[in-house]
């Protein structure tokens, strides 16, 4: 029988003075997921994005939890989007999508 | 209790005030709440005193590091005698043999750093870690050059790494993983560093160590060591007087 995928959503913060699209964030991120990890490692961690504001500089992504710390390592390295200097920070991680904005709301909130 | 993170290298340039405290404010954000800049020998007290009162506004808290890049071991020594009671933190880029099996075995010594760009000047091998298990320096490991080399140069210097990493968790050198950088897009939060840290095979709770635990316990070693009431490890001057 086949394995339940348990995937993990991420929240992510773009820190970047420019403006980026969608696309060429992840652009940006299955390139870095590529160079570190390869086209085998890339094809394990079914990347994928669920939301983004990139007014907001806010994102979301899916992974499954096996490549979630991959996924982590790939999101750190990155120095660059399309040329522009820019910076990924994971704000949380989640199970579901609707328990990853509770956490984010909690967490804005203590803040 | 809730773990403390700290980045032992921050490197602002030291005439630009303003980007110092820029990167402060990100540190604090980022979630470190001890932070090391790295100063020239000649870094006055009252520019000390300056930075010390940005971190407290920014609810970090400050420590003074100084990085010595000593061409022979004597030199060292000499830079050593003048400045380990000035500073908190003392790090020391290790660019000959002779330099690191010095700084390795002296106990004056925080931290043993290696340049990241000339790969044939990273001595850390096991002779290097034996020796630094004696003494009390650890092993610094910056992320920046993992960030802005590509390709080959970063192939290597992360199989170097790897090395480094095994030998110093074979003789038990404290590995502390600093982020090195000068620019405040270059900064990562802590969890993000243990993250980087996996690619050269540091498991999850050394990597965490190496950016809490291990910084951590060098500051707070030395400030006790740079306390008017210490005396040697363990005493110290409770009380003073005639009535003593």
């Amino acid at each position: 029988m086949l394995k339940k995928v348990r995937r993990r959503y991420l929240a992510l913060e773009i820190d970047s003075d420019e403006v980026v699209s969608s696309k060429e964030f992840m652009d940006a991120v299955w390139s870095a997921f590529l160079k570190l990890y390869g086209e085998y490692g890339a094809s394990q961690a079914g990347l994928k994005l669920i939301d983004c504001d990139m007014e907001k500089r806010f994102a979301v992504i899916r992974t499954v939890h096996t490549t979630l710390e991959m996924v982590r390592t790939a999101l750190a390295s990155i120095t660059k989007i399309e040329n522009k200097p820019a910076a990924i920070h994971v704000l949380t991680v989640s199970g579901t999508v609707k328990s990853l904005y509770k956490k984010l709301d909690t967490k804005l909130s203590t803040l | 209790m809730k773990r403390i993170y700290a980045d032992l290298h921050m490197c602002p340039n030291s005439k630009d005030s303003e980007q110092a405290e820029r990167m402060i404010r990100k540190a604090s954000e980022l979630g470190y709440y001890l932070i090391a800049m790295s100063l020239p020998p000649n870094f006055t007290e009252e520019k000390i005193q300056r930075l010390q009162n940005i971190c407290e506004e920014a609810n970090v808290d400050f420590a003074s590091r100084v990085d010595l890049k000593p061409r022979t071991s004597k030199e060292l020594i000499n830079s050593l005698r003048k400045l380990r009671r000035r500073f908190e933190v003392i790090a020391v880029m290790c660019e000959s043999k002779h330099v690191a099996r010095q700084a390795a075995k002296d106990r004056r010594v925080d931290l043993v750093n290696f340049p990241s760009t000339d790969f044939r000047k990273r001595f850390f091998d096991r002779a290097e870690a034996e020796l630094a298990s004696n003494s009390l320096a650890s092993f610094e490991i910056d992320i920046k050059p993992l960030l802005t080399l590509e390709g080959q140069a970063r192939i290597r210097l992360l199989s170097i790494l790897r090395r480094e990493a095994a030998a110093a968790r074979d003789f038990r050198v404290p590995i502390v993983v600093s982020s090195g950088v000068s620019e405040e897009l270059l900064m990562r939060k802590p969890r993000e560093l243990t993250a980087l840290a996996s690619l050269f095979d540091l498991d999850k709770a050394s990597a965490i160590e190496a950016v809490s635990k291990n910084p951590v316990a060098i500051v707070k070693r030395n400030r006790e060591k740079l306390s008017p009431h210490f005396v040697a490890p363990g005493i110290r001057i409770v009380r003073g007087g005639k009535d003593c």
